[in-house]
């Protein structure tokens, strides 16, 4: 075989590769959708669970993952956003800047099993709270802050150092030029990091089935807040959509258990899809908005 | 109009001390992690006089055994082992020939399609690919080979296509960062596309694309509730492919609540927790020394 024939056979070869690998992801997601069919069946949707009986819902467990995904972005952006002011603005090279780089790289490759049971000895045993909400949210914050933590700091980096130098030159101080110049130029990044982040932790299980639980108590609107059975009280057991799908098929013994884990699925999926869709959108929406192409933006331009 | 005056050096430096603070944070909460682990996982040796050895190199794992409790960590070990690397087998060569190809072959293609494909890839979560090998893997296993269809060879195939897009993400990056002129210095001497990519640009990307690999395989080894779920978890060495095995990881998820604080049986599974630390160590340690090879180089 002669080297253009060679070339023409492996180039056909990764072709084939790139379009098995795409049939692939779509094969998948059809197989989901098509199995949990009827998944946006609104008793399905917001039916209380049954651990015995068929026909039951995920409302509870549809809660509770959202629940979770709001706490742990009220806890997890704010400190993922001021370790990336930190790394960005701050740090000076040195041992310290290279340790705290080592420290966000070994807890970026922690398998997330290990950070749930490190949410068990310390969130769950410790503390002597039990399996909780806010000690799920605590788990998953603990896995999402290298990579928010990384999305704060190239977001922050890629602001031009004409505008900071700008607003340095305007006689503002280094923490104004952050917080008036800095964030809001790096808004759309943040949003974009911050929206994908919230997709990987909707979808999260093994860091929750040892600090969330895998149970709900039977939850009650008008229950005090200190109580288990109220919705909102963060001090209760709390098993999520994700979680759920594991244990309906580890343990379920409901008779339609399979057909839930596959709406279930579904559900997930789609949030998951959602999410995606969304990062893209305002990611498009925001570019347009900052770069002033469609109209004229009250922002700074960047320049090109 | 009232100038409110403001202190601005007080609120430039508790600014700089509360960026400060969540830097540090991070250290604190990995350093709290490592020393938590540890402390419970090495309580076995301590309190329950388990010998190290034995748990290294025994294949016996019997922890509910009233006289004779053993705790040998072999078979999870193995499991793990296999099960990751097998699946790095898979993924890796088409995750390099996917980077190839976005790069070089069908960028437009690779950009508009094969990008985002991945990144939905990499984001359904490992619950519903689990439940994907249960509910199409499994069956398809039970008839083609028979048997109960949960075994390795599940488990491999399911995590493959889990690594795949990290794979092929940062070896997509690796070989982006070969310079144009390793292209057309091998077209100038004559060579074809396909050899100018093995010859010249696949090698000049070597230490990134091995950087990549072994990232995979660290998600892999790390990977619990979607292996758990189709690996069949029977504690023995598997003797083909098509046999069943446990990991690390599914030990822990599966066990780690039937347990009592403090026994001994308890204490062995949070040994298992640290050597799954450790190992995630190890993978990092490799990467850096991959990275300091390739920047002598």
């Amino acid at each position: 075989m002669n080297a253009k024939t060679t070339d023409k056979v492996w180039t056909s070869v990764l072709y084939v590769i790139a379009s098995l690998v795409v049939i692939l992801l779509i094969y998948l997601l059809i197989v989901i959708l098509y199995k949990g069919w009827n998944f946006w069946d609104i008793n399905f949707l917001l039916g209380t669970s049954s651990d015995t009986q068929a026909g039951g819902g995920i409302g509870a467990q549809l809660f509770n993952s959202f629940y979770i995904l709001v706490l742990t972005l009220i806890i997890s952006v704010p400190i993922g956003l001021g370790a990336g002011i930190y790394l960005a603005e701050y740090a000076k090279s040195g041992r310290f800047l290279e340790f705290l780089r080592l420290c966000i790289e070994t807890l970026a490759s922690l398998p997330s099993i290990v950070v749930g049971l490190f949410g068990l000895l310390v969130f769950v045993t410790m503390t002597g709270w039990g399996y909780t909400l806010i000690g799920g949210a605590l788990a998953i914050t603990i896995l999402n802050l290298p990579s928010l933590t990384r999305v704060c700091e190239t977001a922050l980096l890629d602001v031009p150092k004409i505008s900071k130098e700008g607003s340095l030159g305007l006689g503002a101080t280094k923490w104004q030029t952050i917080i008036k110049i800095s964030i809001p130029s790096a808004i759309p990044q943040l949003i974009t990091g911050i929206i994908l982040a919230a997709g990987r932790i909707f979808g999260e299980a093994a860091a929750l089935i040892y600090t969330a639980g895998l149970a709900t108590p039977f939850l009650n609107g008008s229950a005090p807040i200190n109580t288990p059975l109220n919705p909102f009280n963060i001090f209760r057991p709390a098993e999520t959509l994700a979680v759920h799908i594991w244990k309906l098929n580890s343990e379920g013994i409901v008779p339609d258990a399979q057909a839930i884990a596959s709406k279930s699925a579904a559900v997930l999926i789609v949030m998951v899809l959602l999410f995606n869709l969304c990062a893209r959108l305002f990611a498009k929406y925001l570019h347009r908005r900052f770069t002033g192409t469609k109209r004229k933006s009250k922002f700074i331009k960047r320049p090109l | 109009m009232e100038y409110k005056k403001r202190n601005f050096f007080l609120i430039e430096y508790l600014g700089r001390i509360l960026v400060t603070l969540c830097g540090l944070l991070m250290v604190v909460i990995t350093i709290a992690i490592i020393v938590f682990i540890v402390s419970k996982g090495i309580q076995s040796f301590t309190q329950n006089h388990i010998s190290l050895f034995d748990m290294l190199f025994s294949k016996k794992w019997s922890p509910n055994d009233p006289t004779n409790p053993s705790f040998g960590a072999v078979i999870f070990i193995v499991g793990s082992i296999l099960v990751s690397v097998g699946a790095v087998i898979i993924a890796a060569p088409i995750a390099i020939s996917i980077a190839v190809f976005t790069n070089y072959i069908a960028p437009k293609f690779g950009d508009k399609i094969l990008k985002p494909v991945l990144e939905v890839l990499v984001g359904i979560p490992s619950v519903v690919y689990g439940f994907l090998g249960v509910t199409l893997l499994i069956p398809l296993i039970r008839n083609m080979v028979g048997g109960v269809g949960f075994s390795l060879f599940a488990g491999i195939i399911v995590l493959s296509i889990m690594i795949l897009p990290t794979i092929a993400s940062i070896a997509s990056d690796a070989i982006r960062a070969v310079p144009k002129d390793y292209l057309e210095a091998s077209y100038g001497l004559g060579s074809t596309r396909w050899q100018a990519i093995r010859l010249a640009i696949v090698p000049a990307a070597k230490a990134n694309i091995l950087t990549a690999i072994v990232l995979g395989l660290a998600r892999a080894f790390g990977e619990a509730l979607a292996v758990q779920m189709v690996i069949g978890n029977t504690v023995k060495i598997p003797k083909g492919l098509f046999d069943q095995t446990v990991t690390l990881t599914g030990i822990l998820t599966m066990d780690m609540a039937n347990t009592m604080n403090g026994t001994a049986w308890n204490n062995a599974l949070w040994t298992l927790a640290m050597i799954l630390l450790l190992i995630s160590f190890l993978f990092i340690l490799v990467i850096r020394l991959i990275g300091r090879g390739g920047k002598r180089a």
